[in-house]
Formats: structure tokens, C-alpha cells, sequence
């Protein structure tokens, strides 16, 4: 499991904390928490973000292992799917109505 | 459009309770709400209540010697949570103010279930039990009454009774009495998440810094010389044994000593050499520091008998 | 997410930034500023790594972490009572109860440290007098059946104030209020029925209810803020979708709650003012002492000195065991990676 980079003093890194509600359900973002290492952190996220039957499963995540899209540039880097009808089933009118299609 | 596995709900979801709602408006039911890490049910385990409302009913009524035996583990229970109950806001870090806030409520849960079994010996509640009993009338061995100390003492006490606890309850979920085994069968799973927190400060606090070494050392030193009341015999245990309702401490010792050995082994830490203290709590013989927890925890009952809260 | 340390992908590289040109900025700025505010029309939500406007990062930061502080220092009237409340049941509610403002307190700090604030930084404002919380938190909890009144006026104001923002236009803030207003709708059941078995049982018990009500309810009304024509910062927050209604607004739904729920407790609130304006169709209550708020708020209140120095001895004596724990996973980390280059 990736640890992250080992803070100094006593100041625990951030985790992002993911949790599966259900069985065959994904596992959704439920916040985060601090923690000295990976099994503690997922002992930590047991007992913050499942005190109520929340979930059945637990992943954690150092917060700067996480890559994201860069915000300044959704324009572009969302613009391809924008228009493209074509891939979604409400495109095809013409068969619209018949049985099991 | 197909079904996603992400939003297809199972059934065993959709059945049983229901969520708890909740104030939100637009948060309950909808299909985010369903995939969502926020959604909130009570379960279905065996409740405290559950065990009162049997008493009552007349279905669970504890002979003597089974009613004797509920209220040393309810003792137990009740003394720990109450120590317990103390590091809620005073932690040595929020995340932890909530774990060993989850600790002692399970420990909480287990007194409650036990005392209310006990007290349906002769027509007693839980709360006459824990609150209108003298302190030679509990039951508790001495290392629950311990205080808390700082953080490594109070480590080295859970880890200590937890893994007591781990093996009576396994063995108890075995019990010939089917409310001692409904009791043990919820409170040991409990318990096993307890012996892994120990376990895992227990690790961190001997092989962290030096100073934190230092500390878990004195504190398994603090806490050891009442281990050995935990695993000794007496005559009830011997009678309880002998029906299958309960088994002999003595009996728990070998695998209590193999795994705490196995973790203080990893942690490079020895089983400290001191002398065993008697002990006494089975028969009402309390350390020092039962008195004043009793005081502070019996004292807004004790001043208004009778009332109801 | 709480992190401020994203990395990009597309590869933007972020030290070239320094770089830019004056224009680049400006033109960047001005594209931040055109988004957020299209943003906050079409009332959707702003996220951590968005432009936003440095005053809307500010007052952000303040109230998400004032609000944290206030659910942390909250936690110590009612943990007074924990070791002693008067039935096994009430301890695990009240436990749990304590235990979860602990939670909510987590949950905002998260959320504010994706504003750019580390936890531990906002922990040391607190403690180092620096930083506000709500000030009732100063007032004693001098009975059991505060913890009915707290439970009961104080969650119940926390509620009022919480709801709406739920809806706060600040993504983070809004997903940690959606999971503490479904943590908190048990908080003000179980103190109204505190309250409600109080009520209903010895002389002694009803009046211990009545005067624990009595003395929450000035400084539970003024937890929504000082009144609308002396709260500067009110109408930014509101045009920031922030705040969703004003001050005296919320303050005014919850006199009207209290009315209808104070009769089922059988118990009085101690304002003969309180009427219903059939004109305005809005509850009013009674003058409060505004005085007094600044005094408490200003740190001269009955218990500012001892909640913090409880947070700060909590924090003090728990500073070897965080430091063991860093300990131990830098080491457990340097053993790892030691295991690697040997394999
Ligand atoms: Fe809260
Ligand atoms: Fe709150
Ligand atoms: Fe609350």
C-alpha cells in the first residue's frame, strides 16, 4: 500500500476516504481524515464513517496520491464528449417504439 | 437503458429497517441517496433492550449462579466503560476521541446487557444494579477499576482485557444458557476490533519514539500485576463450568498468553516481572478507586431515588 | 476532497505560472471571476481547486473553521455529565451524542482544509485564543437537565442554522453539513425527552427542566447571529450563497419551533414577549442582552478560560503519542522501502 511521504513532528497526513454502502454498490467519497499511516487510517475511517452502518467496505487514499483534472482547463478538456448525440440511445427516434430495442 | 451495477439496490437493502431518515430535503430515496456513503440504519443486533424485554417477558430468567456470573461480566463492562467514557474530549487526537468513544460504547452495551440478564434473577433493572448497589456489592476484578493513567496506561489495560474478553466470549457463545451465548456472540465481535486497536497502539507506542517506548513499558508494568485475577477459578466458575454454562478462567490463560504474546513479541516488548496482586473484586473485596468511580457515576441517581430520567 | 495538493493532469506546469505574463493573469483572473459568478446565477456549486474570489476564500475559511472549533469546544459541557448520568441508557446516548459532535468537528476541519488550511494550524488558532467559536459553548452546564436543554435549544438552533446550508455553495461545506444534520436529528430528539421525563416526573425534576430552559434560551436564540441591522457580513454571504436566509429570519422560525414544542414539555420559555405578528406572519420574541454576547464572545464569559485550556491540555498531552504514531510509519515506511531495493 502507498504510505505517504512521512510527516514530520506529530502532524498525521491527510486521507480521502471511500466507502461502499452496500454490497454491488461502488465505493463513493465519504470525506477524509488524518492518520499516521494506511491501517490506521482505515481504522480511523471505520470508526468516523461507518458509526452507522454507513458501509461495508473501506478504501483510504493519501489525499496527495490522488491526481485530478486541472479545473482552469474543463473548458477543453470536457469539450469533446459536448454534441456527440450520436453516442446515447435517445439519438435513434426512427426506432423508437419497437418492442425490445 | 440498462440497469448499472451501481444503482441497482439489492435486496436484503430494501428489506428489513429501513433508513433512519434525516431532515434533508431530497437526500432520502433518491438514487444518489442509495449510492451514497452517508446512508444510515440501526442494524439488527441483539440490543440491550432486547435482553430487558425477555427478562420481563419472563422468556430469559438466569438461575443463582448464572445471574452471579452475569454481574461480574456486567461489573466488568460497566467499570470499563465508565474509565472509558472519560478520554471522549480529551484524546490525543480527534480521531481517537472517537475510537475509544466506540470502544466504550460497545462496553457499555455489553454491561447493559448483561446486568439487565442478571437483575432477572430477583426483579432487578440494569439501572438498580449499576446504580442502587453498594461497593461491596459489585462485582468487578481490579484491573477494570484501574485509572485511566495516560494514554499508554490505558492502552495497556485494553489491550490486556480485551484479549481477556476475546476468549471468554468465544467460549461463552458456546454457552449452555442461550442468553449468556446471544450476549457473548454479539459482544465478542465487539471486542475483537478492541484487541486490534490495543494491538496497533500497542506497535505504535512501543516502536515509535523513545519516549513513547518508555511509556508503554511502564504501563504494561502498571497494569500486569492484575492480570492474573482474571484468570483465576473459584467455586461458581467451577459449578458453571461443570452445567456448560460458563467455562473455568484458567482455561482462557494458555491463548490469552500465546497471542498478547504474539504482538508484544512484534513489538519487542516483555511480559513485565512483577508480583501478581490478589485481587478480591468477585467477592466484593474493590481496590481503592472503585469507591470514588461509583461516587461520581451513582451520585444524580442517588439523589433522587426513585425518579425516573 | 481535503486535499490542496492535486496534482494536474494535463500535465500544467504549475511552476511555469510564475512565468506568466501580467496579461495572462489578468486575463486568467477575469475568466475565474466570469465562471464563479456564473456559478453562484445558476446557484451550483464552487470546488476547492475553482477560482473564487479571495474574500470568498477568507470568510470560507472563518466560518468553516469557527464552526468546527464551536463542535469540538461544544463537546466539553456535555462530556461533564457523561460519568454521571443518571441511567445506563442516558450514558450511551449522551456518549454517542459527544461522540459525534467530535465527528462533525472532523468533518468541517476537512472540509475547511481544502481551502488551503491545515487542521493542525486551525487547532493552534483555537487554542492560542485566536480564533472564535459559538459562544454559548462559555455558558456552564450546571444540571442534568441541561443536557436536555442543550440537546433540545442548542442542537435545535444548530439545526435551524445547519439546513439550509446544506445547500451552501461551497461544495465541501455543504456534503460535511448534508452528514452532520442526519447525525443531529437524534441530538435534539434525545434532549427533548430529557426534558420530557423531567418534566413529567418529580416537582424537583420539573423545576431542574425549567430552569435549565430558562437558561438557554437567550443564549440558544442568539446563536444565529448577531440582528440583521448589526451583521455587516450577512448580505456578502447571502449574495455568495452561502448563507440562505438572515440572521433574524432563522432566529424567528425557531421561536416560533419552541413555541409549539415548549407546550408538549409542559414548561415555559422565559420571554413574555414572544408573539406571533399576524401583519408580518413571522414569530418575535423579547429584547436580548447583545451586551452580554460580545462579553462572552470576547473571551469574558463564565467557562472561555477553562474550555480552552482543556482543548490545549488534550492537545499538549497527546502530543508524544502522535508524534510515536508519525514515528512509527516513517520508520515502518523506511523498512519498506529497504525491503524493495533488496528484492
Ligand atoms: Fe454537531
Ligand atoms: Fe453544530
Ligand atoms: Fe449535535
Amino acid at each position: 500500500m502507498t504510505t505517504p511521504e512521512p510527516h514530520a513532528g506529530n502532524v498525521w497526513p491527510i486521507w480521502e476516504v471511500f466507502v461502499r454502502s452496500s454490497r454491488g454498490l461502488s465505493h463513493v467519497h465519504a470525506g477524509s481524515l488524518h492518520a499516521p499511516d494506511a491501517a490506521m487510517a482505515l481504522r480511523n475511517a471505520r470508526d468516523l464513517y461507518t458509526r452507522r452502518n454507513e458501509g461495508v467496505s473501506i478504501w483510504v487514499v493519501p489525499a496527495d496520491a490522488i491526481a485530478s483534472s486541472d479545473p482552469d482547463a474543463k473548458g477543453a478538456f470536457f469539450e469533446s464528449p459536448q454534441g456527440k448525440d450520436y453516442r446515447h440511445a435517445t439519438y435513434y427516434t426512427k426506432s423508437e417504439g419497437v418492442k425490445h430495442l | 437503458m440498462s440497469t448499472s451495477p451501481e444503482t441497482a439496490v439489492p435486496a436484503e437493502e430494501t428489506a428489513g429497517h429501513g433508513d433512519i431518515s434525516v431532515g434533508v430535503k431530497g437526500s432520502a430515496n433518491s438514487g444518489e441517496a442509495t449510492a451514497s456513503a452517508t446512508r444510515i440504519t440501526p442494524g439488527n443486533a441483539l440490543r440491550p433492550e432486547d435482553i430487558a424485554l425477555a427478562v420481563s417477558r419472563g422468556t430469559a430468567k438466569p438461575g443463582e449462579d448464572v445471574a452471579e456470573f452475569a454481574l461480574r461480566l456486567g461489573d466488568d463492562a460497566l467499570v470499563l466503560a465508565q474509565r472509558l467514557g472519560h478520554w471522549i474530549s480529551r484524546a490525543p487526537e480527534l480521531e481517537e476521541d472517537i475510537a475509544l468513544g466506540n470502544i466504550a460504547l460497545d462496553q457499555l452495551g455489553h454491561a447493559r446487557s448483561f446486568l439487565s440478564y442478571a437483575g432477572g434473577f430477583d426483579g432487578r433493572s440494569e439501572d438498580d444494579l449499576a446504580y442502587f448497589r453498594r461497593e461491596p456489592e459489585f462485582r468487578s476484578v481490579e484491573i477494570f477499576e484501574l485509572p485511566n493513567g495516560d494514554f499508554a496506561v490505558t492502552i495497556a489495560r485494553q489491550f490486556v482485557v480485551s484479549y481477556y474478553q476475546f476468549e471468554l466470549y468465544r467460549r461463552l457463545a458456546q454457552s449452555t444458557d442461550a442468553t449468556l451465548a446471544g450476549i457473548a456472540a454479539k459482544a465478542v465481535k465487539e471486542v475483537d476490533y478492541h484487541r486490534d486497536h490495543s494491538a496497533q497502539w500497542v506497535l505504535r507506542l512501543a516502536q515509535g519514539t523513545d519516549e513513547s517506548r518508555e511509556k508503554m513499558i511502564h504501563g504494561f508494568k502498571v497494569i500486569w500485576p492484575y492480570v492474573d485475577e482474571l484468570f483465576r477459578d473459584d467455586e461458581l466458575t467451577g459449578r458453571l463450568s461443570g452445567s456448560g454454562a460458563a467455562v473455568e478462567p484458567s482455561s482462557l490463560r494458555a491463548d490469552f498468553d500465546r497471542l498478547t504474546g504474539e504482538v508484544l513479541a512484534e513489538a519487542e516488548l516483555e511480559v513485565p516481572r512483577v508480583q501478581p496482586a490478589p485481587g478480591g473484586g468477585r467477592k466484593g473485596l474493590h481496590s481503592e478507586h472503585l469507591g470514588y468511580l461509583l461516587a461520581e457515576m451513582q451520585v444524580l441517581a442517588r439523589e433522587y431515588p426513585g425518579a425516573s430520567w | 476532497m481535503a486535499s490542496q495538493t492535486l496534482q494536474s493532469v494535463p500535465g500544467e506546469p504549475t511552476a511555469a505560472q510564475h512565468e506568466l505574463s501580467l496579461e495572462e493573469l489578468a486575463r486568467r483572473e477575469a475568466d475565474g471571476q466570469a465562471y464563479f459568478d456564473k456559478v453562484m446565477a445558476d446557484d451550483s456549486r464552487i470546488e476547492p481547486r475553482d477560482w473564487m474570489p479571495p474574500a470568498y476564500r477568507k470568510t470560507l475559511l472563518r466560518q468553516i473553521s469557527q464552526h468546527a472549533h464551536s463542535e469540538i469546544i461544544g463537546m466539553q459541557p456535555e462530556a461533564n455529565w457523561i460519568s454521571r448520568a443518571p441511567s445506563l441508557k442516558r450514558k450511551a446516548i449522551l456518549m454517542a451524542k459527544v461522540q459525534d459532535e467530535a465527528g462533525h468537528g472532523l468533518y468541517l476541519y476537512s472540509a475547511a482544509e481544502t481551502l488551503g488550511q491545515p487542521r493542525d494550524a486551525m487547532m493552534q488558532d483555537l487554542m492560542d485564543g485566536k480564533a472564535k467559536y459559538s459562544s454559548i459553548f462559555n455558558y456552564p452546564a450546571r444540571t442534568w437537565a441541561d443536557m436536555g436543554a442543550i440537546g433540545w435549544m442548542v442542537d435545535g438552533a444548530a439545526i435551524a442554522n445547519q439546513v439550509p446550508l446544506c445547500r451552501a455553495s461551497f461544495g465541501p461545506y455543504g456534503r460535511a453539513m448534508v452528514r452532520v444534520c442526519k447525525e443531529e436529528s437524534f441530538h435534539q430528539r434525545q434532549g427533548f425527552e430529557i426534558l420530557l421525563e423531567l418534566s413529567h416526573g418529580t416537582p424537583e425534576q420539573k423545576q431542574m427542566a425549567q430552569e435549565a430552559v430558562n437558561r438557554w434560551y437567550a443564549p440558544a436564540l442568539m446563536m444565529f447571529g448577531p440582528p440583521d441591522d448589526d451583521s455587516p457580513n450577512s448580505k456578502q454571504s447571502m449574495a455568495w450563497n452561502i448563507k440562505r436566509f438572515s440572521n433574524d429570519e432563522l432566529r424567528n422560525r425557531f421561536v416560533g419551533m419552541m413555541m409549539e414544542q415548549v407546550r408538549v414539555l409542559e414548561l415555559t420559555l422565559p420571554d413574555k414577549d414572544i408573539r406571533f405578528n399576524e401583519e408580518t406572519k413571522k414569530w418575535e420574541h423579547g429584547p436580548l442582552d447583545w451586551a452580554e454576547f460580545h462579553e462572552v464572545l470576547a473571551g469574558r464569559g463564565p467557562c472561555n478560560a477553562q474550555r480552552l485550556e482543556r482543548r490545549r491540555e488534550a492537545h499538549d498531552d497527546g502530543t508524544w503519542v502522535r508524534e510515536a504514531a508519525a514515528q512509527y510509519a516513517a520508520k515502518q515506511a523506511k523498512k519498506q522501502a529497504e525491503k524493495e531495493v533488496a528484492a
